[in-house]
């Protein structure tokens, strides 16, 4: 077994926190050392996830740096395995969730003074849950992970948060915590349709998530089974993403958390619903994904225009950006279900940037909120005269939001609409429209904040970018600039899987309906064979 | 198989805690209350000496029937009786203090609990409806005096009555029940009864032997507190001194569903067509009314009442699918709940603010910051009983909705995992408490070495179970292996 990377990569975090509990001294030396620590950690793991990223073989379609290691026996003697490995739709989210974390750890220098040590351990094992959700190659280790995230974010939300925390963090836990119980049945019933399926030895089944994909392309599940339990994941994956009618989770979640725990949430957390779309409803259950394609186009449409009014309407800087996630996510739905290579890459590198966008956006409302413990928009204006460097960088991400060319934003919105308009023209005019909407809260937004007269008294000496908060940005920037102006640094390790994703979606999809008009061709002949 | 009456040798563990029981009642009465201390610590030692019997003497590998077919020992009773005793030792343990400081320690408490266990291992190694009935009482009516065991208290004396008038309706069903099966059957030995059932060509049950089935069901139901027999549980949770409520919760729990099991599956596992039933609708109503009823309890013990019905609910589901993997899945999910259950129990015995007894758990407000250790432990055994993973609870309903799955009991399931989310809503607000409000004042300390290493150790096994779920696993699954081939 070659060095295992990926183990290392989930359970340092882990390690860390551990450490973490017995540091020793008074209150201020243990906040010191424990941000001191957490940030080295956090870096450490960076840095790992980036020889990850170097040592990743571009031209290999199927998963790398695998690791499988025997775990416990489940009914019928099949034993579940600890089993990881990236490939490449999942490396660049585990990137996302190593590279987020240290800057939440730098941005939560100074605004967390109460409890800094068990705030640092919950976002070390935060960290250790998204890094597995992303790697686990079992249908079981994946929900450990997928679930565990909950505990950590619970108390984040909880502890950490604004006034109405205890509503937020509630609504959060109960939202998303339904919506997976009903995958981890949906989980069991896959487990026993492979049982049933006899192909994996007398009375054993398997939860390994590449045997399944396998088994799905050369046997393939009922479809009427496949309905069934697809709808049971997307309840999972629809409420974490969130879509449509299911996103009112979000607003609270991301307005009443502490600045890092809703980039957290808006980074990583919501990109495990697309990636656990990309990863088990198309490969697992082609069938039902096409025949619900019209239902998640539907929704995603709504999302996409409707949560792009409603942030219209918003006083409140954090729920704006909040509406405005559930919007992109729109269109990340939209790529995925179009089924082509673009789609699925568009809706893959829009996750990424937006992982990286929104989570700047909500950098800097935490920003201006450290200085004035504020997020209402009437509080601010004219931001501009007295901070020259936070209205540039500001302003980046804002055009990086609406899709500007050259930043991020635009060439996962671009690809998407080709996919879109490939696969449906009416779902890519509508997803279009809401592109205008998004231009227009941005900017609207912007004006409001940063331009104008600077009139408003208690604004007159608020400060600058300090140079901690410079060091956050410097990499988003850096990022945001690369993936719009060189975006193939970024497409080309997804490429071969996706391809390979989209390969079999379409061969399932033409074996299918060949078997229906092949039973449509043999119904006369039976009936008047019957005659 | 062998069948003599001479062979006492698997029985030795239970005639020596009968005896160790007797002696210590006289060391009692000669010393008095004075001698509880050194009571209370040789009862410990008398359950761990059990303990170390049941390993030495039960003959490995093979079911031993003695005393004529009456009392049997298979890896199923070794399994269930070991952690019956740990239950009960710890549970003694828990109470010394506890006792000492409401002025309630009297050398008979000690001495009832080794009785009552003693009474649960008699149930578990029952192997005809008339010694597990003998059993049964001998474990009820010592839980019946414990309950009452704060004379001076009218919460604690109602809390004895009502389990005793209402302990006695069951009792008295069972044994109708009992009667019911013996005659329309024509024997009372399980051996006999699942020979008769176990025939190729054997005759349809009598409805006298199903209505028979249905009674003993319902007094094993009771005994259990699953819905709609669950009525006792909350008043006497809440009125009972808080180390008997944390004896109620584990040991005789666990004993009364290894109970269930031994007959359900013994006897009359051939007519699992016939009790199935029974058990899907005490499972459902169970995993409902636990979860729902519990919103608006703000007295802890009352909330633990409720949730162990929830969990007993959940247990059932295992016994529901009737596949050995659900048999299986009960067992693991029982003896995972009896290690939450001891810990959370062992907080609630530590909220004392000065020298009185605290219940609400409102008292719990801001306990992260007063007392760190005792609120991490409190939140994992929270999480755990909401089933979230990593935690051991949640590998617990894996395998009994696994067997549900399995089995095709599709509503019961997807029930099941429902009525856990609404659960989670009740175990997650005493987190919100303990964390997210302002801070109380602390409680009551030094909580005591042996509070702070229970809570630690269960802590601890709670938390890091799913890196070490081998060795329950195969003993589960060796235990319901010996009870379904025997």
């Amino acid at each position: 077994m070659s060095f295992p990377i990926l183990f290392l990569l989930w359970f340092l975090p882990l390690v860390g926190a551990l450490f973490l509990i017995f540091v020793r001294g008074n209150e201020a030396e243990v906040a010191r050392n424990a941000r001191n620590f957490t940030l080295f950690t956090s870096l450490v793991v960076f840095a790992l996830s980036l020889f990850l990223w170097f040592n990743f073989d571009e031209s290999v379609a199927g998963f790398q740096f695998r690791e499988q290691v025997g775990w416990f026996d489940l009914p019928g003697g099949y034993t579940l395995t600890y089993h990881v490995g990236v490939d490449g739709i999942s490396i660049f989210f585990v990137l996302l969730a190593t590279l987020l974390t240290p800057i939440c750890i730098l941005a939560s220098w100074r605004a967390i003074q109460d409890r800094v040590r068990e705030y640092m351990i919950a976002f070390l094992v935060l960290e250790t849950f998204m890094i597995g959700t992303f790697c686990a190659l079992d249908l079981v280790t994946f929900y450990i992970f997928f679930e565990g995230v909950l505990i950590p974010m619970f108390l984040i939300i909880g502890v950490w948060g604004g006034k109405r925390r205890v509503y937020s963090a509630f609504k959060f836990f109960l939202y998303t915590l339904t919506g997976s119980v009903l995958m981890l049945l949906a989980i069991f019933a896959i487990y026993y349709a492979t049982v049933a399926s006899g192909q994996f030895g007398k009375g054993s089944g398997t939860t390994d998530i590449p045997t399944i994909i396998e088994f799905a392309k050369t046997h393939g599940f009922d479809p009427e089974f496949q309905r069934w339990v697809w709808l049971a994941f997307f309840a999972s994956f629809a409420i974490k993403v969130p879509m449509w009618p299911v996103h009112t989770w979000l607003p609270d979640a991301h307005v009443e958390a502490p600045t890092a725990g809703s980039v957290i949430l808006a980074g990583v957390l919501l990109k495990m619903g697309g990636y656990g779309f990309l990863r088990f409803s198309l490969p697992m259950f082609p069938d039902a994904s096409e025949f619900f394609t019209p239902l998640v186009y539907s929704l995603s449409v709504v999302a996409v225009i409707y949560t792009s009014l409603v942030a219209l309407a918003q006083e409140d800087m954090k729920k704006l950006i909040a509406y405005s996630s559930v919007a992109h996510m729109g269109f990340v739905t939209i790529g995925i279900f179009t089924a082509t290579v673009q789609g699925v890459q568009g809706a893959i590198f829009q996750m990424l940037s937006h992982g990286v966008v929104s989570a700047a956006l909500f950098l800097l409302v935490g920003v201006i909120y450290d200085r004035e413990h504020s997020r209402e928009i009437d509080h601010y204006g004219g931001l501009v005269n007295r901070m020259p460097v936070y209205a540039g960088v500001f302003m980046l991400f804002m055009l990086a939001s609406v899709g500007l060319p050259g930043t991020s934003g635009f060439v996962g919105e671009f690809l998407v609409l080709v996919g879109a308009f490939k696969a449906n023209t009416w779902v890519a005019a509508f997803a279009a429209t809401g592109l205008i909407l998004g231009a227009a809260y941005m900017l609207y937004l912007y004006r409001r904040v940063i331009f104008g007269k600077l009139d408003k008294p208690h604004l007159q000496d608020i400060l600058d970018l300090s140079m901690r908060e410079k060091l956050v940005f410097a990499p988003l920037i850096i990022l945001v600039l690369w993936m719009g102006i060189y975006p193939s640094s970024f497409l080309k390790p997804i490429d071969k899987s996706v391809a390979n994703l989209v390969a079999n979606y379409q061969a399932a999809i033409s074996k299918q309906t060949a078997k229906k008009t092949a039973l449509k061709l043999a119904a006369p002949s039976i009936s008047s064979s019957a005659k | 198989m062998t069948q003599t009456l001479g062979n006492i040798q698997p029985a030795i563990p239970e005639i020596f805690l009968a005896v160790a029981a007797m002696a210590l009642l006289m060391i009692g009465v000669f010393k008095g209350d004075k001698g509880t201390g050194a009571v209370s610590a040789l009862c410990v030692l008398a359950l761990l000496l059990a303990g170390a019997g049941v390993v030495v003497f039960t003959p490995v590998g093979v079911k031993t029937t003695v005393f004529g077919g009456l009392f049997v020992t298979d890896a199923f009773s070794v399994f269930i009786k070991l952690l019956v005793l740990a239950g009960s030792a710890l549970a003694i343990v828990m109470s010394v203090g506890f006792n000492q400081r409401e002025r309630i320690a009297r050398f008979e408490f000690p001495v009832l609990i080794v009785l009552a266990t003693l009474g649960m291992m008699m149930m578990v190694s029952a192997n005809d409806l008339m010694s597990l009935y003998v059993g049964l009482e001998l474990q009820s009516l010592s839980l019946y005096v414990v309950a009452a065991f704060h004379r001076d208290s009218v919460r604690s004396s109602e809390a004895g009555l009502k389990y005793f008038v209402l302990g006695a309706l069951s009792s008295g069903m069972l044994l109708y029940g009992a009667s019911m099966v013996y005659g329309f059957v024509g024997t009372t030995n399980f051996t006999e009864i699942a020979k008769i059932f176990g025939a190729v060509d054997h005759a349809p049950p009598s409805v006298g032997l199903v209505v028979g089935i249905v009674f003993v069901a319902a007094g094993l139901s009771f005994k259990i507190a699953a819905f709609p027999f669950h009525m006792w549980t909350p008043d006497v949770y809440e009125g009972a001194p808080t180390p008997v409520t944390a004896f109620f919760a584990a040991a005789p729990k666990f004993a009364a569903m290894a109970l269930f099991l031994r007959v359900l599956i013994g006897p009359f596992g051939d007519l699992a067509d016939s009790w199935k039933q029974i058990i899907w609708f005490l499972a459902f109503g169970s995993m409902l009314l636990g979860s729902f009823a519990a919103i608006a309890q703000t007295n802890i013990k009352r909330l633990l009442a409720y949730s162990s019905i929830g969990h007993i609910g959940y247990a059932l589901v295992g016994l529901a699918a009737g596949t050995v993997d659900g048999l299986r899945g009960v067992l693991i999910y029982m003896t995972i709940y009896l290690v939450m259950v001891v810990g959370t129990f062992c907080v609630v015995l530590s909220m004392r603010r000065g020298n009185r007894m605290l219940e609400e758990i409102d008292d719990l407000r801001g306990l992260s910051r007063t007392n760190p250790m005792m609120a991490a432990v409190l939140a994992i055994m929270m999480f755990s009983m909401a089933g979230i993973p990593p935690l051991a609870g949640f590998f617990g309903k894996l395998y009994v909705f696994l067997a549900a799955i399995e089995s095709g009991l599709y509503v019961l399931a997807i029930v099941g995992v429902l009525t856990s989310v609404v659960g989670a809503y009740y175990y997650i607000r005493i987190v919100k408490v303990m964390y997210f409000d302002e801070a109380g004042a602390p409680f009551d300390k030094p909580v005591g070495g042996a509070m702070v290493a229970i809570q630690a150790g269960t802590g601890l096994l709670t938390l890091f179970f799913f890196a070490f779920p081998g060795p329950l696993l195969a003993a589960s699954e060796n235990a319901i292996q010996a009870l379904i081939n025997g």
